[in-house]
């Protein structure tokens, strides 16, 4: 649905995005990961086609944003970044000119507005003007205003951003809901967001792409994956302890956590569950009381981390 | 969706919300407050003792020179400083349909203002016999001449996100096409630059072209002079969104 092909954005001097390329299909949530400033928005802003790229190509449906940018309009719904509405206007008043824009009129359009009201949760509000509502709310009202023509391709620009914790669990809710029927692009600098509603992330930084993949590859890169960390009875004081991870270095290098836990790093890739094995069957010959053990999936921010700048690091 | 609807949707919307803030009010009775003293008192319009509305259009021009900015200043300034711009033309609109439709919107509340003015109209009647073509003519240069000055403030609105620098900006553009034409200056202009020059100058007068009106002729010249006005700063008004 969503193809972007070497896609770049000079502001100046500075390449905001510079040379993106990717595609997303219908059934796909893709969560852009970032910093900020890494060219997020940028990128989902020529995709809608409110700013014009630099060089490369964007093509929603089929239709080139450039060349038919009315065409690709109609396909996408878009939240934008402060989630921006018209304050003196009431949501029900806000959502009919959003259906209106998008060609819907009378019946439709209040039935559009009805189905967007529910999606988002609105109904308490409808008849409040905009400017009264509390963040969450108007959020919610401009992510409605997406969803009012039950587009084929949704962008969504921080989605969850000011939302409470609740709100936030049920807009993922509604992205991988909607996932399932449209192509989803959203942003967010949330990791934990990348395994509750994506199925692909793409992870940019200074304005290119430094990963892409499903949340479990991208987890896959981390140091952490595939580590054993294991806890043993006993194994609380510092001599134990020691001893106990002269031993297991044999299967590995081998790091001390909290608490006399211990981790063991596997010395090559092997199959899932080989190392923790080896660990297992060590700790039967040698004696040793086995509290806990666990194979370490790898972490994303750690992951993010290592592969992005911080905002702080002199560029 | 055809551009017509586009073009109607968001002139509804943007007419409606000077009607759910206070701006509408606040502007309609200081407009019209201002038309009447002007009009009766500073226009001395019944010492005059003529059954005519001169004294009623040729305040026009100066008054329409604060309130129209007024008017004007936050159609896009205001969605630049709010982020709606990013709404709106994400949507399935063209720039062209977006301008039209804020434009005619304004320009729709500006004629609600002028048509409550027809108290003036109905005392002249009553006091005298006026010629009611001319005033029509001069109601009809007078939108003309509304709509060149909302045009200009579209412009200088879609050209920066406060709308404080907006209305100065529109107030000088405006005042500027006003002396252009005014005869203090003209008369200045007499003593180095040559009559053709002078001509050329005053040909870029709004006041040159809207007095046409006030004497009841509706000429095409004028017509054409003020509708290129308004294509120009539309036109203007698209390159500088396209460039934002």
């Amino acid at each position: 649905m969503i193809k972007i092909e070497n896609l770049v954005k000079a502001f100046g001097a500075k390449r905001a995005v510079d040379g993106v390329s990717f595609a997303v299909e219908r059934g796909e949530v893709l969560g852009f990961l970032g910093p900020n400033g890494a060219g997020k928005s940028t990128t989902m802003r020529m995709i809608t086609g409110f700013i014009p790229p630099t060089s490369g190509r964007v093509t929603v449906g089929g239709h080139d944003v450039a060349e038919a940018p009315l065409e690709a309009k109609r396909l996408i719904g878009y939240l934008p970044e402060a989630a921006p509405s018209y304050p003196d206007m009431t949501v029900q008043g806000f959502l009919a000119f959003a259906a209106e824009m998008r060609g819907l009129d009378g019946a439709a359009r209040e039935q559009a507005v009805g189905r967007a009201v529910e999606r988002c949760f609105l109904a308490s509000v409808l008849h409040q003007s905009i400017d009264t509502l509390s963040k969450g709310y108007k959020h919610r009202t401009c992510l409605a205003q997406a969803l009012i023509h039950d587009p084929d391709v949704l962008i969504l620009d921080e989605p969850t951003d000011g939302l409470d914790p609740n709100q936030k669990h049920e807009v993922r809710n509604l992205i991988r809901e909607l996932g399932k029927s449209k192509a989803v692009v959203f942003s967010t600098h949330i990791l934990e967001e990348v395994d509750a509603a994506c199925t692909r992330a793409i992870i940019i930084d200074r304005g290119r792409i430094v990963a892409n993949g499903t949340p479990a590859e991208l987890r896959a890169m981390s140091t952490y994956a595939g580590a054993v960390t294991v806890q043993f009875q006993g194994a609380a004081t510092q001599p134990a302890s020691q001893r106990i991870a002269e031993k297991l270095a044999q299967l590995g290098k081998v790091e001390a956590v909290v608490d006399g836990a211990l981790r063991v790093y596997p010395q090559a890739k092997g199959a899932a569950g080989d190392l923790a094995r080896a660990v297992v069957e060590l700790a039967g010959r040698e004696g040793w009381r086995l509290e806990a053990l666990r194979t370490e999936e790898g972490q994303l921010d750690e992951v993010f981390r290592r592969i992005t700048l911080p905002d702080t690091v002199k560029r | 969706m055809n551009a017509w609807h586009a073009i109607r949707t968001i002139a509804k919307r943007e007419l409606v919300s000077y009607f759910t803030s206070p701006v509408a009010y606040v502007f309609l009775v200081i407009f019209l407050l201002l038309t009447g003293f002007l009009t009766f008192t500073a226009g001395a319009f019944f010492e005059r003792g003529e059954a005519s509305l001169g004294a009623f259009f040729g305040w026009h021009p100066w008054l329409y020179l604060v309130l129209v900015p007024a008017v004007g200043m936050r159609l896009w300034a205001e969605e630049r400083r709010s982020g709606t711009l990013e709404l709106l033309l994400t949507m399935p609109v063209t720039a062209w349909q977006a301008i039209l439709g804020k434009f005619l919107a304004s320009w729709a509340f500006l004629a609600i203002a002028l048509a409550l003015t027809f108290p003036v109209v109905v005392t002249v009647n009553v006091l005298g016999d006026p010629d009611n073509g001319m005033i029509v003519a001069g109601y009809l240069g007078s939108l003309f001449l509304a709509g060149a000055y909302l045009s200009i403030t579209c412009l200088t609105s879609a050209m920066t996100r406060n709308q404080v620098i907006a209305f100065i900006l529109s107030v000088v553009a405006c005042l500027f096409l006003i002396l252009a034409g005014f005869s203090p200056v003209t008369d200045l202009l007499v003593r180095w630059a040559s009559p053709a020059f002078i001509d050329t100058v005053a040909a870029f007068s709004v006041v040159t072209h809207y007095d046409g009106f006030q004497k009841g002729v509706i000429d095409t010249r004028d017509l054409f002079f003020f509708l290129s006005v308004i294509g120009f700063s539309l036109f203007a008004t698209s390159v500088v969104l396209r460039n934002r």
